[in-house]
């Protein structure tokens, strides 16, 4: 594999949902990739695709979600039309996962030592001394103090910080290469959220693992993201190094996204904001899916879709960006 | 966990003095037991001997304290029908019933349990459609008709299973079982089929809803994204979760059961408890029905106290916290 191969790749991933009414789209043609050991925002609305495309990754789509086109590949193999085993062996062992919610995420009725070692023995050939011990040795390491005495506690003995703590170590298990995190700070209190991404930019940078960070809180993906990707309606709208897509955004709904960040020292009456609010998957406009709210929508926004063109430092899907590139953008 | 327990057996010994007290007042309501008991040509002295006697004359306060306090050794007179004492017959008529109940019960935990939990795993399969229906005529059918539907098949056309009774019983100790001779394992197939057939209904159901409402948690979803096992997920995780309501309508099914044998039994002439009692009404034999209602009273309080400890042992959320908590 050679250095510059990217760990996963998003190959114009279609998530579609056949309902009653129809076929809905909710990931529309999106490609990114990862690096191993980066760190990718992924930010948009509640809606905008960002969690379906995490569950895509880990194949753990819910019915009736299917991926409907595209492909996704992780260090160079195809893992989205893989059976239901094969894929089950790469989630946890190549591919962990962590959850919004610690409260939810573990089984009440076990201890989370139980929970740790069976994940540890799913995929490592570990005896039960070996994982209770590599048990130990993971909540150690997301910082749970008296780790010996607290890995036969369950759950509910556990503050929420300390379990989204445990549900980090249990992501960690059989030290995958890439952590899909879905909103892991949003079900915490301000004080650990930081904590808590701290942790993940450590344990990133110490084990070489990638982290696909799922978010709408611009200020998480700030501090934590070395590139960030920006959805909206189920489209990437922008993509690039965090500094860029923050200080120079090129795609108009990242622009509005970024003025609507307040920020210390700031002394305005109302933050601006993006007028109108995200299309519903029933209906989505044709063109950009983001003329109806853009300041600068023009004829041929409202008809064609825009690609995904290098636009500065970043590479956008906007009309704005591509006047003279039409024929490059295949 | 030793608080918790003691704290249940007072509520217990609270629940029984109230039955123990509807029972008591039975001998007050079906009539004055003197002219029961006494030839109508008795004279006023004979029934002021026998009111004194019988410890009448006292207060209702004191009659209610003798009554709880030979209750409470087992003493609940003597039989008005059979003039033998009522402890020594429900003790003879205890193991019929008891037997049955489990026998019961026992159909419908390995029976309910798996229908319940395939139904759920394979919700749209065929098989589990024809399951939900059948547990929907077992739900609305009524207990009699299923027994002598049963006793239609097994044992008029195909003669195969014995229609009435216990069959053979062996004594062991004071527990006279059916369960050692195959005479009496035969009798048992019908009536305990008849009996568990709503358990295995209900539970089948309950487990089926349980089941799905479980594997729909955040906790099975990041089971799965921890890469185990669907095995593992399915009946490690999903099943036991599942289990901890079960536990509670299980062990009340269970008192249901013993407390309604009383059809079964008649259907099927099993000499149980429900029986004796069944024939008690018809003859307002009192102190008979008062121990059975105070028996049925105990068994219930009884199931309460072990599903209440059951459910701690399961749950680890209801344990007393030791240690200290989380970081709050």
């Amino acid at each position: 594999m050679s250095s510059n191969e990217p760990l996963l790749s998003v190959r114009n991933l279609r998530v579609e949902f056949n309902t009653r009414r129809g076929t809905l789209v909710a990931v529309d043609d999106i490609s990114f990739d990862i690096a191993p050991g980066e760190v990718l925002g992924v930010v948009g609305e509640s809606g905008a695709g960002k969690s379906i495309t995490g569950n895509a990754i880990i194949g753990l789509l819910e019915p009736p979600g299917r991926i409907a086109a595209g492909q996704i590949l992780l260090e160079g193999e195809r893992i989205d039309n893989l059976p239901q085993e094969a894929m089950r062996k790469i989630r946890g062992r190549r591919i962990g996962a962590i959850f919004q919610d610690p409260l939810t995420s573990l089984n009440p009725l076990y201890t989370v030592g139980r929970q740790i070692t069976e994940t540890i023995q799913a995929h490592l050939p570990m005896n039960a001394a070996q994982a209770r011990d590599r048990a130990i040795d993971l909540l150690k390491e997301v910082g749970i103090p008296a780790a010996e005495r607290r890995i036969d506690h369950y759950p509910h003995q556990f503050s929420g910080g300390m379990r989204q703590r445990v549900v980090i170590a249990l992501a960690l298990c059989a030290n995958p290469r890439l952590i899909v995190a879905d909103e892991p700070t949003t079900a915490l209190d301000v004080s650990i959220q930081a904590q808590i991404i701290q942790l993940l930019k450590r344990l990133g940078r110490d084990h070489g693992t990638a982290v696909m960070l799922v978010t709408h809180d611009m200020g998480v993906i700030a501090e934590t993201a070395d590139r960030v990707a920006v959805m909206y309606a189920g489209r990437l709208a922008e993509i690039g190094p965090v500094q860029d897509v923050i200080h120079n955004p090129q795609h108009p709904y990242t622009a509005g996204l970024m003025g609507s960040i307040p920020s210390i020292g700031q002394d305005v009456e109302r933050l601006p904001q993006i007028e109108g609010s995200m299309p519903r998957l029933t209906a989505i406009p044709a063109g950009c899916a983001f003329n109806p709210r853009c300041p600068h929508a023009f004829d041929r926004c409202r008809t064609q879709r825009p690609d995904l063109v290098p636009a500065g430092a970043t590479r956008a899907s906007c009309w704005l960006l591509a006047k003279d590139t039409v024929a490059s953008n295949a | 966990m030793i608080a918790f327990v003691i704290r249940r057996l007072l509520q217990g010994v609270i629940v029984m003095l109230v039955v123990g007290f509807i029972a008591f007042s039975l001998f007050n309501f079906v009539g004055d037991p003197v002219s029961l008991m006494l030839p109508p040509e008795a004279t006023q002295v004979d029934r002021e001997n026998m009111r004194a006697a019988l410890g009448l004359d006292k207060p209702f306060y004191r009659q209610f304290a003798t009554f709880i306090g030979n209750a409470a050794q087992g003493n609940f007179g003597i039989s008005l029908r059979l003039g033998r004492p009522v402890s020594t017959l429900l003790v003879e008529r205890l193991p019929a019933t008891l037997e049955l109940a489990i026998a019961a019960a026992l159909i419908g935990l390995f029976v309910g349990i798996p229908v319940g939990v395939y139904t759920a795993l394979n919700r749209d399969s065929w098989i589990s459609r024809v399951m939900l229906t059948t547990s929907l005529i077992g739900v609305s059918l009524p207990n009699f008709l299923i027994g002598i539907f049963l006793i239609l098949i097994f044992a008029v056309w195909l003669g195969i299973l014995p229609s009435f009774g216990r069959g053979d019983t062996t004594m062991v100790g004071f527990w006279s079982t059916g369960l050692l001779t195959v005479s009496g394992l035969k009798a048992l197939v019908l009536p305990s089929i008849t009996l568990g057939f709503f358990p295995v209904t209900l539970i089948m159901r309950l487990v089926r809803s349980e089941m799905l409402e479980v594997l729909r948690t955040d906790y099975i979803k990041f089971a799965r994204a921890r890469g185990l096992p669907t095995r593992t997920i399915n009946f490690g995780h999903a099943l036991k979760n599942t289990l901890v309501p079960v536990i509670t309508i299980t062990g009340l099914q269970l008192g249901g059961i013993i407390a309604f044998a009383i059809i079964t039994e008649t259907v099927f002439q099993w000499p149980g408890m429900g029986l004796l009692f069944i024939q008690a009404v018809q003859f307002a034999d009192i102190p008979v029905m008062a121990a059975y209602l105070c028996l049925i009273g105990f068994i219930f309080v009884l199931i309460n106290l072990v599903v209440d400890i059951l459910y701690y042992v399961v749950d680890p959320r209801l344990r007393i916290e030791r240690g200290p908590g989380g970081g709050h």
